[in-house]
């Protein structure tokens, strides 16, 4: 049972070999590797994560080293849910590539599925060292996706995206010598242990290696200051890439929580609770930012970048709130503003096609082809986005306040949290008319979109109704993944106690 | 011996911020790989710097050195390496596609 934990890393690996190997043989038999490869991967994840609700933490040891010496893949509810998150966001922007975005430049399957190996290897890994592995991975295969069709506009934005992210992975490396030079172990279940333990003289390298990290995590999620590389990045990137780097500030995310929630937790002796007194300025002035920049944007794809940045500020406030409910309302945001956010990029693509020379851009008039169809996808990407009841979105910010009440800044993330909400109805109102109202007498242009496209991205926008439809099972399993998160010991005993025991010659997998 | 380390350290990172700042690519590609040697020798001087030692394991051996940031240093080596040469290929498309060699391109839009 335990080596199915290794198949969501292994899956994007061998189908990449394959399409390494198969590359020049053409005639879609990269499509049909790629699709094959992304549905196995949905479906080992989905057993994963059946598995992983029962609360038991899977551990994987690789090579069978033990415990601390080796590197350890961990399952629990928090990974399995934004695995899967992952893989159906994957799935979605596959099947929008398939007609035609993965030919405008080469070897797009390859990077896309190179891009699966990174993101969930860093959600599934337990150890420092091996996540900036996994992150480097997701990287060079986001910088290459990200330039996916070249352009003078990506091009721009790649070049700020790698120089950025390789200073970033400079930090990242110095964070981890410090906490290694400190502790002397960077299994992250190993590093819960020992840094309550840490002496006095060491205090200072650990602080200063956290929050190095803190700063790592930061420029991953696109916190303010440090991420204003996201929007020109992911409103040039082709649709299905910017759809899929949606998951990638979460991944940062991720980071940020799991080492609240893990290293630097409440119990962590003289580094108890590092990180979280910054998550809460962090997160507040990110969003604030975020929406003059959703405000200011003239053109739907830079609106939607600031959308990400705006949802990722989101999750950083109200991590930084520090209870579990507050944790298990930031899980079910993720879900809502990651499916949306991913599904918008896909539709302000399919405007993009159908407008010609206009483009996505919020100032030329020229109307869409089939007006009916997007302009109801975009009144449901909106409506999820901005957190307005019916849909998931609403439910999702009802229940971050709720659980802000009791915090003593709690009026602070109220009023920004709201006037945020209103601005970016605002926005996206305005948006929403410039493109399908005011067309001017502009001749409508004949459609190179088909079906499929239109499908998979009614598929994740329709993503917010069905988690509206599904609240009560989802925030249940949010809540056990927060609480579980919030139970360090669990975490530690299962990764450190089920050391593989090796006794005179014999091999025990599991005690 | 941790004295010169560090200073060395500390030269190269600084010499490396400042190429950073210079902002065109060609000083930005030296400027992160001479961060990227800093940040090498720091992660080796993580472990604890031991002298007269074997580089391993000898046997008998009292003073043995941490051979887990050896491993880790490897693995920022070859990472570093190849994010160099895609940042080197990229550097001379942005010259080509751009016209300039600026790592903000002179301008948005």
């Amino acid at each position: 049972m335990n080596h199915l934990l290794l198949l969501p890393v292994l899956i994007p690996l061998i189908a990449g070999g394959t399409l390494l190997l198969t590359g020049r043989w053409g005639r879609g038999t990269d499509r049909i590797i790629s699709i094959v490869s992304t549905i196995a991967l949905l479906s080992v994840v989905l057993l994963l994560m059946e598995h992983a609700a029962t609360g038991e933490i899977m551990v994987y040891h690789s090579g069978n080293w033990p415990t601390p010496y080796g590197i350890v893949l961990v399952l629990d509810r928090l990974s399995a849910l934004m695995l899967c998150l992952a893989a159906i966001l994957a799935l979605a922007s596959l099947f929008y590539s398939i007609n035609g975005d993965d030919r405008i430049g080469p070897r797009f399957h390859l990077l896309f599925q190179m891009q699966l190996l990174g993101i969930n290897g860093a959600f599934l890994t337990g150890d420092l060292f091996n996540l900036f592995v996994f992150f480097e991975i997701l990287l060079i295969a986001s910088y290459a996706l990200q330039f996916h069709g070249g352009g003078k506009a990506r091009v721009r934005a790649a070049l700020h995206l790698v120089v950025l992210n390789l200073v970033g992975s400079a930090i990242f490396l110095i964070a981890i010598g410090a906490i290694y030079a400190a502790t002397g172990t960077l299994n992250l279940a190993d590093l819960a242990v020992k840094v309550a333990a840490t002496g006095t003289e060491q205090q200072l390298l650990l602080k200063a290696g956290g929050l190095l990290l803190l700063l790592v995590f930061s420029l991953k999620a696109a916190l303010v200051p440090v991420g204003f590389w996201l929007p020109p990045a992911y409103a040039s990137a082709s649709a299905p890439a910017a759809a899929l780097f949606a998951i990638m500030t979460k991944v940062g995310v991720y980071a940020i929580l799991r080492m609240q929630g893990l290293v630097f937790g409440p119990e962590a002796g003289p580094v108890a609770s590092l990180l979280t007194p910054w998550l809460l300025p962090l997160g507040l002035i990110t969003v604030v930012i975020a929406t003059l920049g959703v405000l200011a944007s003239r053109e739907l794809r830079r609106l939607l970048a600031h959308l990400v940045v705006l949802s990722a500020g989101t999750l950083i406030l109200t991590l930084g709130l520090g209870s579990p409910d507050a944790t298990s309302s930031a899980l079910f945001y993720a879900l809502n503003s990651t499916l949306v956010g991913g599904g918008l990029f896909l539709l302000a693509d399919l405007i993009a096609k159908e407008r010609g020379d206009a483009l996505a851009s919020l100032t030329l008039e020229q109307p869409v082809s089939r007006p009916a169809l997007l302009g109801s996808l975009f009144f449901i990407g909106a409506i999820g986005v901005a957190g307005l009841p019916p849909l998931a979105g609403f439910a999702a910010k009802l229940y971050l306040l709720q659980s802000a009440v009791e915090h003593p800044i709690g009026a602070w993330v109220f009023a920004v949290v709201l006037v945020s909400g209103l601005l970016v109805v605002v926005a996206l109102s305005r948006a929403g008319s410039a493109i399908f109202w005011r067309t001017g007498n502009t001749q409508k242009l004949t459609s190179s979109t088909t079906a499929l496209q239109s499908v998979a991205t009614a598929a994740l926008l329709l993503g917010s109704a069905a988690l509206m439809i599904g609240a009560g099972a989802t925030t249940s399993y949010t809540r056990a993944a927060a609480l579980q998160l919030d139970d360090q010991l669990a975490y530690v005993s299962a990764v450190l106690e089920n050391r593989v025991i090796v006794a005179s010659g014999s091999v025990s997998g599991e005690p | 011996m941790e004295l010169t380390l560090s200073i060395l350290i500390g030269t190269m990172t600084a010499s490396a911020v400042y190429l950073l700042l210079r902002a065109r690519t060609f000083p930005v590609v030296l400027g992160l790989s001479l961060l990227g040697y800093a940040v090498n020798i720091f992660l080796f001087a993580s472990g604890g710097l031991t002298r007269n030692s074997a580089p391993l394991v000898e046997h008998g051996l009292k003073n043995l050195p941490d051979p887990l940031p050896q491993a880790l240093v490897l693995t920022a080596i070859v990472i570093g390496f190849g994010m160099t040469a895609f940042l080197v290929v990229l550097a001379l498309r942005a010259l080509r596609d751009l016209g300039d060699d600026r790592v903000d391109g002179g301008g948005e839009e």
